[in-house]
């Protein structure tokens, strides 16, 4: 009895000075703030990760995760959740860290490699089984009788992505912004619900059965199929679509607090790894890492693509121009025209 | 001088109000400073754009509009609900009367979506609602049903016990004197629960204003047609805009707060006018 309460004693002696020399092995806790459609990926990535950081880091990392809408989530982040890395659907909620709170410097996005975007994903059609409006590209969603499913773009990341391949094939195809102005205007009297999330949309296409096609992040337009049937569903992938960066980072703020910042930044470098990348690829997002990509060329269908940075000149300057108060998406909507 | 201490079986009037007035503080009376402090970070002239830009107004009308006829359908039918379970007995009675809290006890997003489920074109009612040309679901009516859901308990829970009070002798004293039905009713019941029933609208009224969770999933959130002032809230906080959101919820608070003023008067009145 009393030699246990000895090695107890001696344990708990033991872990103070290799808390303080920072030496041993020990739990690391970490807390990833993500968005809704990550979860299934994080799920297994935080698992790889576990044991990977067990062997290079000695220590058992328990990662936790939060998920929700990206904007939703970055003011969580904002207002003080102690997140040690974030992984949201689009730099713009990352910038407001900085913007808001000054958690991260200016620019974070430049720290990580491809703009700290170590999986990209797109957006594509998700259509009813047998493609029964013949939908084939952006100008069939245009047409009258054609009922288009989209969440609504001021509360949510993927619908802004959405809007702006649709503005980018416009722009394309048209040319003038007066043109894709009309033509995004033209898509969006198609919409007869707007909700306030993804899933809320893929629960109105899928469950309530409205519209004819769901304009889907690829990665949940490949879930819906796992999840409601293969048979119910087709994807179709349009002639032209955006690259959607769904960027990482270390919270520096919080990382320096908890003394958490080498695990952290290991995790993230850990997504650009061949296993990080396979696990990306296995859950439907599009690996950066070459081989790999190589490796799921069969999964994705190959398709243009254009960037936020260069169609758009950055988040920033496109949230500014489309989607705040008094931008071209209330305009689209305001009575009368 | 008479003193404003009446005799009490609890003692401590001194430690009991300083409690009071603390917990009052600490729950409601900060956080709405809070609020105000937020709103007014923003100029008149930013304010009163933001309170007033068309959207936010056809918003207001929604809002207020669908949880204005919600509490008023509560207060017919949450009366009968209330009268029938007080003066009737039943088989089953327990059960309905349990499932009157329901509304309290659900989370608004499960209701929102069960509504949805039912209300939707393709739903078990809205199949046969679509046909005849009714909307429920994706328009205002949607907003409206959702808001009666929540608000039922509101009005039930507060008309119950003033009606178990009341004496049923007293109606058949009504009736012995030679009152009808109708003027019974009028004179006799009405009178006595109108104070119950007024606050129960409130409260229903109150709740519907703010209700973002259920509203959400069945209205479809067109703007100028069916989007709810929390929801145009929710859309300035996307935006990292914190007093916008703030003015829109100053404006909502303003209008309840009339709303119940109203109402606290009316109930005075009515309560003078039947010398209770």
């Amino acid at each position: 009895m009393l030699f246990k309460n000895l090695k107890k004693s001696l344990l708990v002696l033991a872990l103070g000075f290799s808390a303080s020399s920072a030496l041993a092995q020990t739990d690391v806790k970490l807390l990833n703030v993500s968005y809704d459609p990550t979860r299934e990926l994080y799920v297994e990535f935080n698992k790889a990760f576990a044991e990977h950081w067990k062997k290079t880091g000695k220590q058992t990392a328990i990662v936790s995760q939060s998920h929700g809408g990206s904007g939703k989530q970055a003011r969580a982040v904002i207002e003080g959740l102690a997140a040690d890395v974030v992984t949201l659907a689009l730099a713009y909620d990352i910038d407001a860290l900085y913007e808001e709170a000054k958690l991260i410097p200016q620019d974070w996005q430049t720290r990580l490699p491809n703009n700290s975007s170590p999986y990209t994903s797109t957006i594509v059609f998700l259509v009813r089984k047998g493609n029964p409006k013949n939908i084939k590209d952006w100008n069939d969603l245009v047409k009258p009788g054609v009922q288009v499913i989209t969440p609504n773009p001021k509360t949510s990341g993927g619908a802004r992505w959405n809007y702006l391949a649709a503005w980018a094939y416009a722009k394309k195809h048209l040319g003038s912004d007066a043109n894709a102005q009309e033509f995004v205007a033209q898509l969006f009297k198609n919409v007869p619900v707007l909700d306030s999330g993804a899933r809320g949309s893929l629960t109105t296409f899928a469950q309530r059965e409205i519209g004819d096609v769901f304009l889907s992040w690829e990665n949940e337009a490949f879930l819906a199929g796992k999840e409601f049937g293969a048979d119910k569903f087709e994807i179709v992938v349009p002639s032209l679509s955006i690259l959607a960066e769904p960027p990482v980072t270390v919270v520096d703020k919080n990382v320096d607090k908890n003394g958490t910042r080498k695990v952290a930044e290991a995790y993230l470098e850990f997504l650009y790894s061949k296993e990080g990348q396979e696990i990306a690829g296995k859950n439907f997002y599009r690996p950066r890492d070459p081989e790999v990509a190589a490796k799921y060329a069969h999964v994705f269908t190959k398709v243009e693509l254009i960037t936020i940075d260069d169609e758009f000149g950055g988040w920033q300057k496109a949230q500014k121009a489309h989607f705040s108060d008094g931008g071209i998406f209330d305009a689209i909507y305001k009575p009368g025209n | 001088m008479p003193s404003i201490r009446k005799p009490s079986v609890i003692p401590g009037f001194g430690l009991s109000l300083g409690f009071a007035s603390f917990y009052a503080s600490l729950i409601v009376f900060i956080p709405l400073a809070a609020l105000f402090a937020k709103a007014f970070t923003l100029t008149w002239d930013e304010f009163w754009r933001t309170a007033l830009d068309p959207q936010a107004v056809a918003s207001y009308k929604l809002s207020l509009g669908a949880a204005f006829i919600g509490a008023g359908v509560n207060l017919i039918f949450g009366f009968i609900v209330a009268w029938v379970l007080v003066r009737y007995h039943f088989f089953g009675k327990k059960v309905v009367d349990a499932l009157v809290d329901l509304p309290f006890a659900l989370p608004t997003a499960v209701a929102g979506i069960a509504l949805t489920a039912l209300y939707a074109p393709q739903g078990w009612l809205g199949q046969w609602l679509s046909p005849l040309g009714i909307k429920v679901a994706y328009a205002p009516l949607g907003v409206v049903v959702a808001l009666t859901f929540i608000g039922l308990p509101f009005v039930v829970r507060t008309v119950q016990p003033v009606l178990e009070e009341l004496e049923r002798e007293i109606e058949e004293a009504a009736a012995s004197l030679g009152a009808s039905r109708w003027h019974t009713f009028r004179k006799i019941l009405l009178p006595a629960v109108l104070p119950a029933l007024l606050t129960g609208f409130a409260l229903s009224f109150a709740r519907g204003v703010g209700e973002y969770g259920s509203v959400v999933f069945i209205s479809g959130n067109m703007p100028f047609k069916t989007e709810i002032t929390p929801l145009l809230i929710v859309t300035k906080l996307e935006q990292y805009n914190y007093a916008g959101a703030a003015a829109l919820a100053v404006v909502l608070l303003g209008f309840s707060f009339v709303l119940l003023l109203l109402i606290n008067m009316l109930q005075y009145w009515s309560s003078k006018r039947t010398g209770g």
